[in-house]
């Protein structure tokens, strides 16, 4: 499970790609909370524009980082993410962690 | 109703095959020219049950995970995916979304719900010492469009 982490002055990127389930979310999980950790960002985007699928492992490695931003004072958002992918975020409300440019592509669904 | 094909799998449940179950189930159903949107469907509920064999039913110990999937007239998808872990003893409560046991706050409590609406129907049957089946249904409408 591919993902490209960019790190800047106030904010983590992670790009990630391919395919996110159970099997793989540990090591996507363990890749971002290490550069969080070592930098302390005040945003952490998730690039969803790579993946090809997700399941509900997704969802619990965007509530995670949620959690995880939350208790460093931090804010989550999520960009580029696939039509199937804002399907499965549509199952848990997790809507309002996306972009803006997202949010008006989302209501046309 | 006699199906017009069908296919059996069995695997261990290691994590690994969480992406082979799911690609398997929808290269038999690709025969049916399902749209983008369908398959997609079809392997999130695929993946979400085979995940639940493996991290709930048999609890990262390696079991086995049956997969029988039907084709009916009409193009019905018919899959039963079953393992033979520790059940569940309050099936009502396992499917309320949001409702997990995992303690690690990285698993969401989404399986079912997300193999409910993602599909036609859901039937879900379990005895507690004996594992745990589910059946999914969906019917191809698409034809690729």
């Amino acid at each position: 499970m591919p993902v490209e982490i960019d790190i800047d002055e106030k904010s983590v990127t992670a790009y990630i790609s391919g395919e996110i389930d159970h099997h793989n979310a540990v090591n996507l999980r363990n890749e971002i909370d290490e550069a969080v950790e070592n930098s302390y960002p005040e945003l952490l985007i998730l690039d969803f524009g790579g993946v090809t699928f997700m399941d509900s492992s997704g969802i619990g490695l965007v509530m995670g980082r949620f959690k995880l931003m939350k208790n460093l004072s931090g804010r989550v958002m999520i960009e580029n993410a696939p039509a199937m992918i804002k399907k499965v975020m549509r199952m848990a409300g997790i809507e309002k962690l996306l972009s803006a440019e997202n949010k008006r592509e989302a209501s046309l669904l | 109703m006699k199906p017009v094909n069908e296919m059996k799998l069995i695997f261990e449940s290691r994590s690994c095959n969480e992406s082979f179950a799911r690609s398997a189930v929808a290269a038999f159903v690709a025969v049916l020219d399902p749209n983008f949107e369908e398959i997609s469907d079809i392997k999130t509920a695929v993946s979400e049950a085979v995940t639940n064999c493996i991290v709930h039913g048999y609890k990262n110990d390696i079991g086995k995970i049956y997969i029988h999937a039907k084709i009916f007239e009409g193009a019905l998808v018919r899959i039963s995916i079953r393992d033979r872990g520790c059940g569940i003893r309050d099936i009502r409560k396992a499917m309320e979304p949001l409702y997990t046991t995992c303690e690690t706050g990285e698993r969401a409590g989404l399986g079912f719900s997300i193999m409910e609406s993602f599909m036609d129907k859901l039937k879900v049957s379990s005895k507690p010492g004996k594992g745990t089946g589910v059946t999914l249904e969906k019917t191809i409408v698409s034809k690729g469009k």
